[in-house]
């Protein structure tokens, strides 16, 4: 279990005005859960994400993860380890020559003996689906492919939480696809705690919770349905509503009542205008 | 245009002759024993005996002379002005005059010399880079230095540091390519102008390329952190290295040929 109480993070830059990035943040992520933390840019998505797993430490307030306190240095590496990072671009975060190497290097890190390392790899490969492209060099891969490896990397090191940061905002929607169902099946096969950050509103559906960044606060949170039926806060924090949803939420308002204003997928649209028909 | 395939990094051929075969470091250590030799015997036996040797290794290893001399083309000029300059300058008995240049016997023999320890020098150096894989080498050449530990040598960040140079090298060709095209498609133009006009061509590619680098660097650093990468204590191995009866064979007649040689000549 992760939580998060009264975090504020403030940047000071050199002879400039200091950037409060988070304010008063209260936030408990349960095990198992697929959180989604959404919010335009520089609502502070990736500060909040960074100190999950210590990279960045609170200007005031505490985060613990499974009762661990990211300010305790004795934890850091263990921390780390339980709290997985994926980032947004795929070639900046592989560091070895081959695949096989770049899933192995978190484990090289941990210490982990070489009979248990193969294991740990030759899973990973297959959880996401790279098995043949184990001694493949990391530049012949797709974005898609590319990001799957960064994942395989993370997940290697059996972690209890995954957390992404924007990892399909660089892919095609192909890639997206891909890095998609592979993060679904991580968090409902494997049972990782999944914390997804984006700034589109059509990779919510998937989660069962949705957390709201504006401005550094939590502006909304609960489940996607109904935070999708709060068009108007959500357009006023800048977040661009899924065409289907806002077409649903017109007609709605039009007076099509058995047309539900927090319709997600395009199906569901489908069958509930053949009510009309 | 992709200006950039048919550069290859590193000379890597695979394979699978005993030659690919030997643990790395049995075979930088070989390398680093015939270099030392070349540098130190004085005899055309020695220089022979020596070219022979590293032949062999070529012939055993199975790869094309084509490739082994493809390493030599860019080299030859630097050994062909070295053995000149060897030729002419060199004092003694003159055998040989034109105008007021004078050939002498040291310096013919100088010559000769110089020109065959820099050749053997690229065939050895060709055979290990053609017979082992960029990764073997880092690994290779990571172990070889921690022997030296004692001397707070830093083997582990020498070798992350190749590593990470190899990994990067494809991706910042690939996007000094698109950097190019780029410009290009902006009417930029690097293939005509004088020397003066096409370096300053190049500055508009050379900038962003810097400055997405270090953005590169900074993001590597904070995704290595976030996996746990503290520098090469307590750290395992992925890729395991290991002796066998072939290495220290081999080991071993190389020392005790160079040890021959070395004395003899
Ligand atoms: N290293 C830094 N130094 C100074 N200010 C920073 C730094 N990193 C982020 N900020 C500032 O903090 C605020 C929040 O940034 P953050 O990167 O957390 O936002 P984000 O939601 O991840 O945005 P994006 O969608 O662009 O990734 C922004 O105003 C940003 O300019
Ligand atoms: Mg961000």
């Amino acid at each position: 279990m992760i939580k998060i109480k009264n975090l504020s993070h403030i940047y000071n830059i050199p002879r400039r005005d200091p950037i409060i990035a988070l304010k008063e943040i209260n936030l408990e992520i349960e095990r198992g859960e697929f959180l989604t933390i959404i919010g335009s840019n520089g609502s502070g998505k990736s500060t909040l994400a960074r100190h999950i797993n210590g990279l960045l430490l609170p200007t005031s307030g505490d985060v613990w993860v499974k009762g661990m306190n990211t300010k305790d240095r004795e934890c850091l590496w263990k921390i780390r380890q339980e709290v997985g990072m994926v980032f947004q671009n795929p070639d900046n975060q592989i560091v070895a020559t081959t695949v096989e190497d770049d899933i192995a290097f978190g484990l090289e890190n941990m210490g982990i003996d070489r009979e248990n390392m193969l294991e740990r790899v030759n899973w990973a490969l297959q959880v996401v689906g790279l098995e043949e492209y184990r001694r493949f060099e990391p530049h012949l891969l797709s974005g898609g492919q590319k990001q799957r490896v960064a994942i395989a990397g993370v997940i290697a090191m059996h972690p209890s939480f995954l957390i992404l940061d924007e990892p399909t905002a660089m892919l095609d929607p192909r890639g997206r696809k891909e890095v998609i169902e592979v993060i679904k099946k991580l968090n409902q096969e494997e049972g990782i705690t999944v914390i997804f950050i984006t700034h589109l509103m059509e990779e919510v559906i998937e989660s069962n919770r949705v957390v709201v960044l504006n401005k550094g606060e939590i502006a909304l949170n609960g489940k996607p349905k109904d935070i999708f039926l709060k068009v108007d806060a959500l357009r006023s924090f800048a977040l661009d509503i899924p065409q289907i949803t806002e077409l649903a939420f017109r007609l709605n308002h039009k007076g099509l009542k058995n047309i539900s204003p927090s319709t997600l997928k395009v199906e569901e649209m489908v069958e509930q205008l053949c009510l009309y028909v | 245009m992709n200006i950039f395939r048919n550069i290859s990094f590193g000379q890597y051929i695979p394979g699978n002759s005993l030659i690919h075969n030997f643990d790395p470091r049995v075979k930088i250590l070989g390398c680093l024993l015939i270099i030392i030799n070349l540098f130190l015997i004085s005899q055309f036996w020695g220089f022979l005996i020596l070219g022979v040797m590293v032949w062999s290794g070529i012939i055993i290893s199975k790869i094309h002379p084509r490739f082994v001399f493809r390493g030599l083309r860019t080299i030859i000029y630097l050994i062909l002005f070295t053995m000149l300059l060897h030729l002419f300058m060199t004092e003694g008995e003159v055998i040989f005059r034109i105008w007021i240049f004078k050939i002498t016997k040291e310096g013919l023999i100088n010559g000769l010399f110089i020109a065959s320890r820099l050749f053997i020098l690229i065939l050895t150096t060709s055979l290990l880079t053609l017979t082992t894989s960029p990764i073997s080498l880092t690994d290779g050449i990571e172990r070889l230095l921690s022997y030296f530990k004692f001397i707070k040598l830093p083997a582990h960040e020498i070798a992350m540091m190749m590593t990470i140079a190899l990994r990067f090298i494809p991706t910042l060709l690939e996007e000094t390519e698109k950097i190019m095209k780029a410009q290009i498609s902006r009417g930029a133009d690097f293939e005509s102008g004088n020397i003066v006009n096409r370096t300053k061509n190049l500055i508009p590619i050379l900038v962003p390329l810097f400055v997405n680098a270090f953005r590169r660097a900074d993001e590597l650093a904070i995704a290595m952190e976030a996996k746990g990468y503290r520098g090469g204590e307590g750290r395992t191995h992925y890729r395991e290295l290991q002796i066998h009866r072939k290495d220290i064979l081999f080991f071993t007649i190389i020392t005790a040929l160079a040890i021959i040689v070395g004395i003899l000549f």
